[in-house]
């Protein structure tokens, strides 16, 4: 695929403007999908093979199919803008170079579930592209493509951003429900699922902004045009964040499937420095379990291909990392970020991240002991599947895969007291 | 590790006042924030203005149940004041229908308010791996020297505060640093970290 659709206004002088959007053929999606019914819209979707772009690739069709038919409540879309897991950056893309795409994506798909309040749950730090997309529903109101009845169609529908206060928890959907709610951001156990009992307990689907941002262009082109881009069951273009030692870290589309090394090689130009080899990347975010160089070869960027591998697409926050690391050091950074941030609800969790981030820390200072690595997995064995969400699962798949691919480090750790590679 | 995060030092001997306990400023249950384990005290803080009650009371609005304006009034607060104090928690606890124990529990999950006084300026340097890959330490210890400061200090004529947090979403463009709602990206090499501040007044 050569075309560009998530990205084909990025870069675009005045992209975040409803008056370049317009003249770039925006908002006709919109307007197509205001006169149909709604249960059209959805299968449509559904038929595309949309799947979550927020990190567990549930199909999207699929997903809006669980909003009852026959509740009497209000119904709620609630886009997940809280993007926060380290290595993804593809959500702040989209909304600061086309809010107006999110925005149409957001609408199309209200109608297709008939909610007719959109939450757009926004992470604090994202000052900017909270802003973007405020001016951008304003802008759009202004010209009836949001309020109560969109371009005279009959169909309603008022969008409300809101913005987090810094807590990785509140991605997940139902911590971000009672953050939207007002409360701290603890995780609900399900069922009831979302659907069910989701916002102020009535019918709530959660997308996040990319998985919406392709609906315009299924809608637009048809579920069947869709269904050629990408691998079967995989289908779509994809946003992957390439960030870590590359020449040209940052965005880029590609079709769901693509080689991994393709990303790195051609779209990220590769190793940032000619004298370091590559030594393992994380394909999908810090929950995602590593790869060696070794294990990258043949690696087609989708969710069932990652999955075989027993890792994860997630958020395709794609970091690579070269030969001049430390997998100690590195594994450190990432258990301090999910002892950082974990609620403190479960106990596995509360305790275990924090313990396991102890160990890594003793042992990347040199303190480490014989028998740190076992008790490290033994209390990760403890912390997968134990838990209300599945953030202690998110923190124990590194570590475990860490430990697991490059025990020899953590070994010459624990035998040495000290690191044996160069300060980089 | 040559950073520490606020309030999680390395003591080797525990402390008898727990909140010096490594890692203990760093859970859920503690108040977390530039001032480190100072930031369990919230500041008294002083009225909200005529201006921020009547914009709270906008965002009230906005939700079909008005606990949802709670997070929205607290940035509201914390814009006014530059962090959110004891007599505005109860103000909008009032104004929310919920008890002031429950907006300070609200306060104390999330780690972007700030219940004391911060620098003019609040430096935050992301140091989460992809930054960290890209020289996200050495930005911090640039800082800590030109500064003068550690990790969650304040400089003494009030001007700065520099913390480290966790990732901004801004890996492509390591290093980086988020100064008050601005991020500042691709900060290699590293004087262009000093261009920044020399340009601040």
């Amino acid at each position: 695929m050569t075309e560009k659709l998530l990205t084909r206004n990025v870069g675009v002088a005045g992209s975040a403007t409803l008056a370049v959007y317009e003249q770039r053929g925006g908002y006709q999606s919109l307007k197509k999908a205001v006169t149909l019914p709604p249960e059209s819209v959805a299968d449509e979707v559904k038929k595309s093979g949309l799947r979550g772009r927020g990190g567990a690739g549930f199909p999207t069709g699929m997903k809006w199919s669980f909003m009852p038919k026959d509740s009497p409540k209000p119904r709620y879309l609630i886009v997940n803008a809280d993007e926060s897991e380290p290595g993804t950056f593809k959500d702040r893309l989209l909304m600061e170079e086309d809010p107006h795409l999110c925005l149409e994506g957001f609408i199309i798909s209200a109608h297709a579930i008939r909610a007719k309040t959109v939450f757009v749950y926004v992470r604090g730090e994202f000052v900017k592209p909270y802003r973007m997309m405020q001016a951008a529903i304003d802008e759009a109101r202004a010209k009836g493509y949001v309020g109560r009845n969109i371009l005279g169609s009959g169909v309603g529908c008022e969008v409300v951003m809101h913005r987090g206060a810094g807590a990785y928890i509140c991605g997940e959907e139902t911590a971000l429900m009672e953050s939207l709610e007002g409360k701290r951001g603890y995780p609900r156990l399900k069922p009831p699922f979302p659907a069910v009992a989701g916002l102020y307990g009535c019918p709530t689907t959660i997308n996040n902004v990319e998985t919406l941002a392709n609906v315009p262009f299924i809608l637009e082109r048809g579920a069947d045009w869709y269904l050629t881009i990408g691998r079967e069951k995989n289908t779509g273009p994809k946003l992957y964040c390439l960030s870590g030692h590359l020449k040209k870290p940052g965005v880029y589309e590609a079709p769901l499937g693509t080689q991994l090394m393709t990303l790195v090689n051609e779209m990220g130009g590769g190793l940032w420095r000619g004298d370091r080899k590559l030594k393992a990347i994380i394909p999908g975010g810090a929950s995602a379990a590593v790869l060696t160089s070794a294990e990258c070869a043949d690696v087609p960027m989708d969710f069932d291909s990652l999955a075989a591998r027993k890792t994860m697409l997630g958020s395709a926050g794609v970091m690579v990392l070269d030969d001049s690391v430390c997998m100690v050091r590195a594994l450190e950074r990432l258990l301090r970020f999910f002892a950082h941030e974990s609620c403190g609800q479960c106990t596995p969790c509360r305790v275990g991240v924090d313990w396991i981030h102890r160990i890594v820390k003793r042992i990347e200072a040199g303190d480490g002991q014989t028998g740190d690595c076992e008790t490290l997995l033994d209390v990760c064995d403890n912390m997968v599947g134990k838990t209300i969400c599945v953030f202690s699962d998110a923190a124990a798949m590194p570590a475990t895969s860490f430990v697991n691919k490059f025990r020899g480090e953590f070994d010459d750790h624990i035998k040495q007291g000290r690191c044996t590679l160069p300060e980089a | 590790m040559s950073e520490t995060r606020a309030g999680t030092g390395g003591l080797k001997v525990l402390p008898s006042d727990p909140r010096q306990i490594p890692g203990f400023a760093a859970g859920s249950v503690a108040v977390r924030g530039p001032a480190g384990p100072e930031g369990i005290t919230p500041d008294p803080g002083g009225p909200l203005s005529p201006e921020s009650l009547r914009e709270i009371d906008r965002l009230i609005a906005l939700y079909p149940d008005r606990r949802s304006a709670l997070l929205p009034a607290l940035w509201v607060a914390q814009k006014e004041q530059g962090f959110v104090g004891v007599k505005p928690m109860e103000e909008i606890a009032a104004r929310i229908g919920v008890s002031p124990a429950f907006v300070a529990g609200v306060v104390s999950f999330y780690t972007m308010y700030q219940t004391r006084p911060a620098g003019k300026y609040l430096v935050q340097v992301c140091t989460t791996l992809s930054c960290y890959l890209r020289g996200a330490d050495k930005l911090v210890g640039h800082l800590k020297r030109r500064l003068g400061v550690d990790v969650g200090g304040t400089t003494a004529d009030g001007k700065f505060t520099l913390t480290t947090v966790e990732c901004l979403g801004s890996c492509g463009t390591a290093p980086m640093l988020q100064l008050n709602d601005d991020f500042h990206e691709k900060l290699d090499p590293i004087g262009k970290v000093d261009a920044l501040l020399d340009s601040l007044k």
